[in-house]
């Protein structure tokens, strides 16, 4: 372990009041601490910058799955395994039942919180493109109230978010999708389990009358935030099944990655890859 | 006994979570030891600075110049220090150079970073054609660590005359044995009698190689030093030889404060500091006649040894004997260099050099049946060794050996040629997902090389307890590979007593006398059959000191030596290796016999790649080997799985990525060994041929395994996608991308 435990403070809040007013007491001081799945293993790496942590893991009031009309709302303490096992989420999000599946261990399927993993902001995380694919929207909370921004406009860039210090992510809400629906997970892993994505990429199209009537794409991996795939889905929206302009899509998809060279992938395999991926979605769409 | 699939005897304790391994032993008053490494692949140490923040008083400090002897490892050469002094060389970046203690392992870790070394930089070689090229001179007048050449005929009267003549490069990268446990060390020196003595326990499979290092580094005589071997989390090779190094540390820490050191690595450093697989660069050039009969080979093999000798020269040795396969030949040259980079010295990894060399051959064995237009089968069939052949040592099979006979199993098996067939249909369709199936032949010698087991001279020994049952005295250690077990099943054989009398003595060298390390697939084979003289010995004093008659029952067995030890005190019967006559080998020739045998394996793979993502998928795998007598299915079937899928991990996967020749993918997340949803079903087949030279007919097993997946799975991939430049492993999805890309680009 080479963090310097001696060094760390940790506070238990006993209501989400008691942490907002911390939060809002010493802006930026203390850093939300969820599952710890990600914060413990920079800590052990000796690589955690932070040293004051708000333990949000007992506020009950962040927890949970509900049918709320619409929607399906998912307390930022949702844990993957929450998510994998409940019923409603296997009904209207299947890709998000395959994104927590593919997300670490069972055992931190069983700590990490689908909050922790959007505000941990990893562009490898693995629900984001699934959430991004189903137009989810973030329910913002503060001692200042309440507010809700879209998914797909919450990451600005490599770890910068629409969150301001004093902010926790309260709620993620998920419209259901309705009529016929065509959903696509993909992660290519550096292996088949416990693995981190090098590619991902989630879709959600409806269909109307043989036609891509509303389609939204999320990528993982491939830029320095999670992103939806806007240059594809362009290409794409409105056009029959029967008559894909797959080239064209493969081709605009370029326009919607800015990958990198790292210690998982070369850029050129996670451009390579993410446009055959796409292709191999649209195939199966084509099939559906 | 032999021949069962009895339990082992430790894994109860494994089980339950009740075996101690080293950091759970509870040491009072222990101080937590780390290690200040350099930062700099090379350069000379100038000065030694502890930064502000860190209450100094209270660390024990040891650099270079406290060392109370020899500031060199023992091991095959003594060219390693155990810490970089002020004037001296600094040769990679992993260097150790001040070891600090305290009661508090956090404030430990901080006081790590708190040191600054003053370094004039110098000029560093990373890799071996850096070395080879002389850039820099780092290790004697031209990077050598060790050149071997094995000459057998003259293959460059051959080339001319020759029907075909084909020519290959190939390359393997290096490997992380990835035990569990990392590399742990405690360590207790005291000062009695006027007389320091030194107690180290560790994860360790060679106590006799730590035992000989603290020696020199203290300068003490034998009997002052004790190595234990706690319950180890797996070692692979790894802990052969680096347990010299972190045990030495240990020791030196508990010297210089007179408290118990606990040396615990986590796995970051783990990983960046310890011992690898050797990297290899093999260059073949092979003569065919008409009909495919191979006429001549010549191989330049080069390791990539790191920046000190440590296990390279034997690693080298074992590579190149392996170099030139199964396959009869008249005609063969091996050059083997294993050259110094500023890297992090490699060491012991399962396979120890032969993967590396067999890998080159059989990839380059199926590159040559394309180009000559034969079938791989066929072109093996033709020119495996039989009866009577040599070797490239000279080496005189005296075996009946029936090699296509072991193919041609392992191919029925797999469906070889019914797959084939199917998959030249199948590929051509449009979907990404192309299979292919290939194999590769190949061998593995058991025991140490050459002379190695004739200067060892192990030593092993049966000891009756005062309850009457019996204990094995031997230094082989116990890594999760069924030592305790199959040493107890061979005892008890030769005792013709049930399992149940028979147990393993605590590795303590206080205890035990020197059995030889454990390596080189020579427990089962070597120290076995030294136990199995030693039972008989054993036994047959019972009877004449009057103590047993036989026949007799285990119930008098025990009564026996309950009563011997009584009376007696202690009753001990030790055995010793002894060279077989018929096994001559000449070190300074390489001539002669390398391996008193060799197993011999076939081992077939079928694979799927997907186009898309280009991740290969190995969807079948059968083993089909000829290891003599098996002494535990269970284990035996064990040690084949976890081999092939360590093979199958160096072969796809498994890339150590580093940074001036630093590891930096050192964690478990970015290090990609297989996990079980990486694998397909491994089937194991054991053809059984008993040898003489083991117990029970016994040959080795233990790293056999490692040396046939990969170029099995490459001649698969090849199989699945036709012919690519598939001359690498890992062959990463990335790289397999990439080499696609040459084909379609042209």
């Amino acid at each position: 372990m080479r963090g310097y435990l001696s060094d760390c403070d940790i506070r238990v809040p006993g209501s989400l009041t008691e942490a907002l007013a911390m939060l809002s007491g010493e802006p930026g001081v203390w850093t939300p601490f969820a599952g710890g799945t990600d914060l413990m293993v920079v800590y052990n790496a000796g690589r955690l910058k932070a040293t004051r942590f708000l333990d949000l893991s007992g506020l009950a009031e962040l927890r949970g799955i509900q049918e709320e009309g619409a929607c399906l709302a998912f307390g930022s303490l949702a844990t993957f395994s929450d998510i994998r096992d409940h019923r409603a989420v296997h009904q209207h999000f299947p890709n998000l039942v395959k994104s927590a599946r593919a997300t670490g261990a069972l055992a931190i399927q069983n700590r990490g919180t689908l909050g922790g993993n959007i505000v941990n902001a990893s562009p490898a995380a693995d629900t984001p493109p699934s959430l991004l694919a189903y137009g989810a929207e973030l329910e913002l909370v503060s001692s200042r109230g309440r507010r809700r921004v879209a998914y797909d406009h919450f990451h600005l860039g490599y770890k910068q978010m629409d969150l301001a210090a004093d902010e926790l992510v309260a709620r993620i809400l998920v419209p259901k999708p309705e009529g016929r629906s065509f959903h696509y997970f993909r992660k290519v892993g550096t292996r088949q389990a416990q693995a981190i994505a090098k590619v991902c990429l989630a879709a959600h199209v409806r269909i109307v009358d043989g036609n891509l009537a509303e389609l939204r794409i999320g990528l993982g991996s491939v830029a320095p935030a999670p992103v939806r795939a806007r240059n594809a889905e362009a290409a794409l929206l409105g056009k029959s099944l029967t008559d894909l302009p797959v080239l064209a899509a493969r081709a605009a998809l370029l326009a919607d990655m800015s990958p990198i060279d790292d210690i998982r992938a070369s850029a050129h395999y996670r451009s390579v890859v993410t446009q055959n991926v796409l292709g191999h979605m649209l195939r199966e769409l084509a099939n559906v | 006994m032999i021949g069962a699939s009895s339990h082992r005897k430790e894994g109860r304790a494994k089980v339950m979570g009740t075996a101690i391994y080293t950091d759970d032993k509870f040491v009072p008053d222990a101080l937590h030891g780390v290690t200040v490494r350099s930062q700099v692949p090379r350069g000379i140490l100038k000065g030694i600075h502890f930064g502000g923040g860190i209450p100094w008083a209270e660390f024990t400090i040891v650099t270079a110049a406290d060392i109370p002897g020899k500031n060199l490892v023992a091991s095959v050469m003594h060219d390693q220090p155990f810490l970089v002094g002020i004037g001296e060389e600094i040769t990679h970046m992993e260097q150790p150079v001040v070891l600090l203690a305290h009661s508090n392992r956090h404030l430990a870790e901080r006081a790590r970073l708190a040191v600054a070394l003053e370094v004039e930089e110098l000029p560093a070689i990373l890799d071996i054609q850096a070395s080879l090229d002389l850039e820099q001179v780092i290790y004697g007048t031209h990077n050598l660590l060790k050149e071997i050449r094995i000459q057998k005929g003259d293959p460059s009267k051959v080339w001319d005359r020759a029907a075909h003549v084909i020519e290959g490069e190939y390359f393997t990268g290096a490997q992380e044995q990835m035990y569990l446990e990392t590399n742990a060390m405690v360590a207790v020196v005291e000062e009695k009698d006027a007389q320091t003595w030194v107690t180290v326990w560790g994860s360790l499979q060679c106590p006799y190689y730590v035992h000989g290092a603290l020696k020199q580094l203290f300068g003490l005589p034998e009997d002052r030093v004790r190595v234990v071997a706690m319950e180890m989390g797996g070692a692979f090779g790894g802990k052969e030889d680096y347990p010299s190094v972190n045990g030495g540390h240990a020791a030196l820490l508990a010297w210089k404060s007179g408290k118990p050191v606990k040396l615990i690595y986590d796995r970051e450093e783990d990983l960046a500091c310890t011992t690898k697989r050797h990297p290899s660069r093999s260059r073949l050039k092979t003569a065919f006649d008409a009909e495919g009969h191979l006429l001549a080979l010549e191989t330049d093999f080069v390791i990539d040894g790191g920046a000190y000798a440590t296990m390279s020269p034997v690693v080298l040795s074992r590579g190149a004997i392996h170099a030139a396969g199964l396959y009869r030949c008249p005609h063969v040259k091996v050059h083997a260099r294993a050259v110094a980079t500023n890297t992090p010295p490699p060491g012991a990894f399962r396979g120890f050099g032969a993967p590396q060399s067999l890998f080159a051959m059989e990839r380059h064995m199926d590159i040559c049946a394309r180009k000559l237009g034969l079938d791989p089968v066929e072109l093996r069939r033709k020119n495996f060794l039989r009866l009577g052949d040599t070797m490239a040592t000279g080496q005189v099979i005296r075996e009946d050996l029936d090699l296509g006979g072991l193919m041609d199993r392992a191919l029925a098996e797999i469906g070889y040629h019914d797959k084939r067939a199917a998959f030249a249909i199948t590929n051509q369709g449009e979907g990404p997902i192309k299979r292919g199936v290939g194999f590769s032949v190949f061998m593995h010698g058991c025991g140490f090389t050459g002379s190695g087991e004739s200067y060892l001279a192990s030593v092993a020994g049966v000891e009756g307890l005062a309850d009457g049952t019996v204990s094995i005295l031997a230094a082989s250690t116990e890594m999760g590979q069924g030592k305790n077990t199959v040493f107890s099943q061979i005892v008890a054989e030769a005792l013709k007593l049930p399992y149940e009398l028979v147990d393993v003595a605590e590795v303590d060298t206080d205890r035990v006398p020197n059995s030889g390390p454990t390596v080189a697939s020579r427990s089962t084979m070597m120290v076995g059959r030294i136990l199995e003289d030693a039972a008989i010995g054993f036994k047959q004093s019972l009877v004449q000191q009057g103590f047993l008659q036989e026949p007799y029952t285990p119930e008098s067995f025990q009564v026996a030596v309950a009563k011997a030890v009584a009376t007696l005190g202690s009753v001990k019967c030790y055995g010793q290796y002894h060279r077989p006559p018929n096994i001559v080998w000449n070190d300074s020739t390489y001539q002669g016999d390398a391996y008193p045998t060799f197993s011999w394996a076939c081992y077939a793979a079928e694979v799927a790649v997907d186009l898309d993502t280009y991740e290969v998928k190995v969807e079948d795998f059968v083993t089909v080997q000829e290891v003599g007598r098996v002494v535990n299915p269970r284990l035996a079937a064990g040690q084949v799985e976890g081999g092939v899928a360590q093979g199958i991990g160096w072969g796809l996967w498994e890339e150590v990525t580093t940074k001036q020749g630093r590891m930096i993918n050192n964690q478990m997340t970015n290090y990609i060994i297989p996990t079980s949803a990486d694998l397909p079903r491994i089937q194991v087949v054991f053809l059984e041929n008993a040898h003489p030279a083991g117990p029970g007919g016994a040959k080795g097993i233990g790293e056999l395994p490692m040396d046939g997946p990969a170029p099995a799975l490459l001649n698969a991939l090849e199989g699945a996608l036709g012919p690519l430049r598939l001359d690498e492993v890992p062959m990463t999805p990335e790289r397999l991308l990439q080499r696609c890309e040459e084909v379609s680009h042209g």
